[in-house]
């Protein structure tokens, strides 16, 4: 009874696009491949390093000094370029394993993705509105979804365990707030 | 030679060695595949679980941290990997917790976390690249602030902190309470759909 009132998961808009897969399944090959990171590298996953890396290295491109006496950002620029970091190499193959997969389920389709009732305009102001209090909050919790929420709670550390819960209360109590941009 | 084996390229200060960048490269390229074949290419199907519709995002990411957590003390209970030589972050209870709720507004605001932003990039989301563009903003804005909120960002500091230190049980334990409050919210996640397409039915 209850397993036939289960509503569909969501998938693709695109009836050629292939199915996602089964979120356990996706979730174990996620699992094994942190375990990876950890036990090859002695680190686990990351990505939002690599983004205040990269927007570091543009600003210094204009205002090198400014950047390089900054107390949180200037130490990235002691041993050269901010960029030698092995989070921004793990940041590329995010980019290129996620594009293997879209590829091959041809999911692949430039769009700018929204609710039914939400303009281009509306959607692209909050996801740099969103963008931004993701990126600070990034930076005053040292790492993301990925880092923290991910890789510390696999270690059992008290703070991305903490972290993981406030972003699911700060999620749930804010999505009335958004209904228009995803409703 | 067990402590050979068990070594890593941050216990060695290596992780900017080339090896580790290579090495971190195909990490990534594992990271970026399973993450879209889990739907997350697409904000819709994200934030879908702070509309209680789909809860795939809970259920990959608790998915794959009881995953690695197995694997993690079973690694370890068998001596053959050494938590000493990994990279463990410290806990500072103020600022996580806040940088917590401001991320889950964030997503849900944004549609992205900064990861899935990449992999929505590649699948051809415009609104994937200008959430990536917000996050360097938001980066560069907590750079700008950090010497005004510099004594704020190390409140509630517990250094290297776990669950089972926290609770005085053993890391098994510890995990074990993890695993069941997973399940829990499996299967809580799924009578909760059930119970909201009945009544919008």
């Amino acid at each position: 009874m209850t397993s036939q009132t289960l509503p569909e998961p969501l998938q693709p808009d695109d009836p050629k696009a292939a199915r996602y897969w089964n979120p356990y399944l996706a979730g174990i090959g996620l699992g094994v491949t942190l375990l990876v990171s950890y036990v090859v590298l002695g680190a686990g996953l990351g990505a939002s390093a690599p983004v205040a890396r990269a927007a570091a290295e543009a600003v210094h491109a204009v205002a090198p000094a400014a950047v390089e006496a900054n107390a949180y950002m200037g130490g990235w620029f002691d041993d050269g370029s901010p960029l030698a970091h092995y989070l921004v190499f793990m940041v590329l193959g995010v980019a290129l394993g996620g594009f293997i997969s879209a590829r091959l389920s041809r999911r692949v389709r430039p769009q700018v993705e929204r609710g039914p009732r939400a303009s281009v305009r509306l959607r692209l102001v909050m996801a740099l509105g969103g963008g931004a209090v993701v990126g600070f909050a990034s930076r005053l919790a040292a790492g993301c979804t990925s880092g923290q929420a991910l890789s510390g709670s696999a270690m059992l550390l008290t703070g991305s365990l903490a972290f993981t819960a406030a972003i699911f209360a700060g999620g749930f109590v804010s999505a009335p707030l958004f209904k228009k941009v995803w409703r | 030679m067990s402590t050979l084996a068990t070594t890593t390229f941050f216990s060695e200060g290596l992780l900017g060695s080339q090896g580790a960048l290579v090495a971190a490269a195909a990490i990534g390229v594992a990271f970026g595949f399973f993450l879209e074949k889990g739907g997350f290419g697409s904000s819709k199907k994200l934030v879908a679980v702070f509309y209680m519709r789909d809860f795939a995002v809970l259920k990959v990411m608790f998915g794959a941290v009881v995953t690695a957590l197995i694997g993690i003390r079973v690694l370890a209970a068998a001596g053959a990997v050494d938590l000493g030589n990994w990279y463990q972050m410290e806990t500072f209870l103020v600022p996580q917790i806040g940088a917590g709720l401001l991320f889950g507004m964030g997503f849900v605001m944004g549609g992205w976390c900064p990861g899935t932003a990449v992999v929505g990039a590649v699948s051809g989301r415009w609104d994937a690249i200008v959430f990536l563009g917000g996050a360097g903003i938001g980066s560069l804005i907590y750079a700008g602030a950090y010497p005004a909120i510099e004594p704020l960002t190390s409140e509630g500091a517990l250094g290297v902190s776990t669950l089972d230190g926290v609770l005085g049980v053993s890391p098994g334990v510890a995990a074990l309470l993890v695993i069941v409050v997973a399940l829990g919210a499996f299967i809580g996640s799924n009578r909760l759909v059930a119970w909201r397409a009945r009544r919008t039915a």
